[in-house]
Formats: structure tokens, sequence, C-alpha cells
């Protein structure tokens, strides 16, 4: 039995397989929409999260299955002081697949080894992310007909933000990528992810402050949100929230072929003027985030529909 | 009889951990579970030394499949480790950095699932071995040894 809990948890052929299903079933939805009949999702969410929840939900539900869950601690019985590892163990008894999101890191790794079923880890705390990164793969790969040969300039947040981490340590595995990293002097990428993940793969990269810079070289650009949960002074987040604005003059600058990537929620890094520009590619993402979980949901159950 | 020597007597059977680092022997004594095991134990705190200029011995008397000695390259991995049979030094054992810890240092990081959940054993794994880098498996936190 596999679970996700890592992004790296695919080897590089096992993620084209998962991309290559998740294509096919963008272009034949009909013939996957009873794939999961009988089968139920449990989706444990011990903290908020609309899109996530929502997104695996969509993909069970598009795959003729079932849905049951909590959308909150409150709601569960971790409120009374139930372990993680005893909630798996109920939750096994009822569903045939779980996708967990805890505030705590590891939480989806205590689960998974006390889970007789497959674990999906939806979010935990600010470590992994998995199933925003297999989205972004999808997502660039559909746009650009491939995962390799490109410059992928990542732009905001880049020292908290786990979704870049992640994209980071997945796309380094790909030939001829190299990064822009954009971001102000505070919140630059984290020194070990520099030297363990980029140097000692001989990824070239370049930082700069300036997005206007960046604009005319890049293939794709992630933009993320600055947190405010992330800041011990409102002040500063202030100051660093409005760094970046995406907007129409700074679009100009960038080539014909290049797509604009959000994990989303957004606030205003990118301005709404900027959601008509074709290239404008992070709802057509959001959607993409259901086809991959879908092939995900396929993957783990081990169902296969010829 | 020299001036300032204390002597503790030979071992039958066991380990001499010799070159400790001064003042490290109560630490080894907590992660090896010393306390747990019904085995006569010697510590010698700063004794001479020619190469260290002081040291702590430690003289650990039991049958020598008892014990797990791979936590000392976690340590300190300049402790000479010498495997007593008979009364008699039979072997050394070569240190390493073990690949995994259990239950001997716990996750600092208070986002960690191991700071809530019970039972569950504190596991860290070597994940860069020439820096001496152990990450939590849970959360992946580095392990910061001050």
């Amino acid at each position: 039995m596999r679970h996700l809990m890592s992004p790296l948890d695919f080897s590089v052929e096992e993620l084209d397989k998962l991309l290559d299903l998740a294509q096919d079933i963008e272009a034949h939805r009909g013939k996957y929409a009873h794939a999961c009949e009988g089968k139920k999702l449990a989706t444990l969410f011990y903290e908020p999260s609309t899109r996530t929840r929502l997104s695996h939900e969509a993909a069970m539900l598009n795959l003729g299955g079932s849905i049951m869950g909590f959308s909150s601690a409150d709601s569960s019985s971790a409120a009374k002081g139930e372990s993680v590892s005893d909630t798996i163990r109920t939750i096994s008894c009822y569903a045939d697949i779980c996708a967990m999101r805890h505030p705590k890191e590891g939480a989806p790794m205590v689960a998974c080894q006390h889970s007789s079923i497959p674990v999906i880890n939806a979010g935990d705390g600010g470590h992994q992310h998995p199933t925003q990164t297999l989205t972004d793969l999808l997502t660039i790969r559909n746009l650009k007909g491939r995962l390799g040969n490109m410059t992928i300039g990542l732009c905001g947040d880049l020292k908290f933000g786990r979704t870049v981490h992640s994209l980071i340590n997945a796309l380094v595995r790909y030939e001829g990528i190299s990064f822009i990293l954009i971001s102000p002097e505070e919140l630059r990428l984290p020194e070990y992810i520099r030297h363990d993940v980029l140097d000692r793969n001989n990824i070239p990269y370049e930082e700069v402050v300036r997005l206007e810079e960046a604009m005319p070289n890049l293939d794709i650009l992630y933009m993320t949100r600055v947190q405010k949960e992330r800041f011990f002074n409102e002040e500063d987040y202030v100051r660093m929230k409005d760094f970046y604005i995406l907007d129409k003059a700074k679009m100009k600058l960038a080539p014909e072929d290049m797509y604009v990537l959000h994990p989303l929620p957004r606030v205003n890094e990118i301005s709404v003027e900027v959601d008509d520009d074709p290239r404008a590619a992070y709802f057509r993402q959001v959607q993409y985030g259901v086809y991959v979980r879908m092939a995900l949901i396929l993957t783990l159950l081990d169902i296969h529909i010829g | 009889m020299v001036k300032n020597t204390l002597n503790v007597g030979r071992i039958s059977e066991g380990f001499v951990l010799d070159h400790i680092e001064a003042g490290k022997s109560m630490e080894i004594y907590k992660y090896l579970h010393l306390d747990k095991l019904d085995c006569c134990v010697a510590i010698i705190k700063n004794a001479k030394s020619s190469k260290m200029g002081k040291k702590d011995i430690m003289k650990i008397e039991c049958p020598i499949d008892f014990m797990d000695l791979d936590i000392l390259g976690f340590i300190d991995h300049n402790i000479t480790v010498n495997i007593i049979e008979d009364g008699e030094i039979i072997s050394k054992k070569p240190l390493a950095l073990p690949k995994e810890i259990r239950n001997v240092i716990k996750c600092r990081n208070p986002r960690c699932i191991t700071s809530i959940e019970q039972g569950l054993d504190q596991i860290f794994v070597l994940t860069d071995e020439e820096n001496q880098i152990y990450r939590c498996k849970y959360c992946e936190e580095k392990y910061r040894r001050h």
C-alpha cells in the first residue's frame, strides 16, 4: 500500500505516469466517471482549507466515489484529545482512502504508520503540501509541453513559502532547469535550500529583487502570497505584502509564451487586471489540481481503467 | 602509589570507553540508559591524559552483546571503545554515525507532531553524513546540538 507524504515519494518515471493519467482524465472524463464507485474518501482536516479539501472531494466525486470527513479539529475527536494514530485506526474502518491536513508537521506521517488505507498528505503545517506540487507540475507540463529546459521565476515569500520549496525540490530532477529567485532581502530562499538542493544539483540560479528585471527571461512566473501569520510584527508584514504587485505593465515585459501560476489564494500580489491575460494560468491551475488528485486517488487505490 | 591517581579494578567482560571528553561521561550514562541496567558501571571523571589533558573513562561490566553502542558515534566519534573478554581487550569497536537515532534526542520544533502525539518514538535520521546532519523523521527539522 502506498501513501503520499512528499512530492519526492514518486520517482520521475512514476510522476510521468501519474501526470499522463491526469492528462487522460482531462481528455476523457466520462471514462473515469465510475472508476471509484463504492469507494469512500475521508477528508480529515484539522484546520480549515477550502480549496484543498474541496479539490480532493471534487476529485473523488468525479470518479463516482463518495466522501466523508471533518473540516476543523473542533468538529473531530481531536477536540476530546484523541491522538492522530487512534483517529486513523478508526477512519481506516470507515473509508478506503483519506486526505489529511494537520497544523502539526509530520502528522500525516504518523497517520500512515498506523493506517490500513492510503493516506494523502494534504498539508502539514509549514512542512509539505505534495498535492499542490503535483498540481503545479501538471500545470507546467500541460501549458509548456515539458518539465525540463526552462527558466522558472519564483516571486514573493521564498523564505516561508512551502509550495516554493517543494516545487524546487521536484523540478531539480529535470534536465535544463534554472531559477530566478525574486524576493526582498528579508524573504530570500533559505540557505539550506540554496546549498543542499540548488548548489548540490548544480542548478543555475540568480537572485534578484526587482520583478521587472526577471520578466523578459522567464518561461514560468510562480507568484506567492506573503503570509501574514509568518510575521511577528504588523509593520514588517505591511511593508512586505505590497512589495510585488504583478500588473499589466509588468506583463508587457514578459514573453508571449510565459505563464503565471499562483497556488492561491491571492491577496493583492496579482492585480485583477491581469486575470484576462491569456498567460494568467492560476485558475486553470485550480482545475488541473482536480485532475491530478483524481489521478492520485486512482494510483493509490491501484485502480486501472483500460 | 602515585599521588592523585584513582584506581578502578579490571572488568572481566564488557566495555571500557576511553578518551571521552572530560565532563561528558554523565551524558553518555544517560544516552546509554545505564540507569536502567543492572550492571556494574564505573565512571572516572577528569582523568589525566597525555593526549587530551583531561578525559573521562567509563567501565561497563556486562555481556558484550548486551548493549548497542552505535549511539556513541553520534555523541562523540573520538571515543575509543575497548571490548573486554576474560579481562583482556579483545577488540576495539570502530564508531560510525548511526543511520537512525531512536528515543535519545528530542525534536525541539514546537510545530512538530512529536510535541503532542502521545507514545510516539522520537526518531532522527542521518540525512547528510559528511556534515553529520540528523533530521526529525516527522517534521525534517535539523537537530541542533546547542
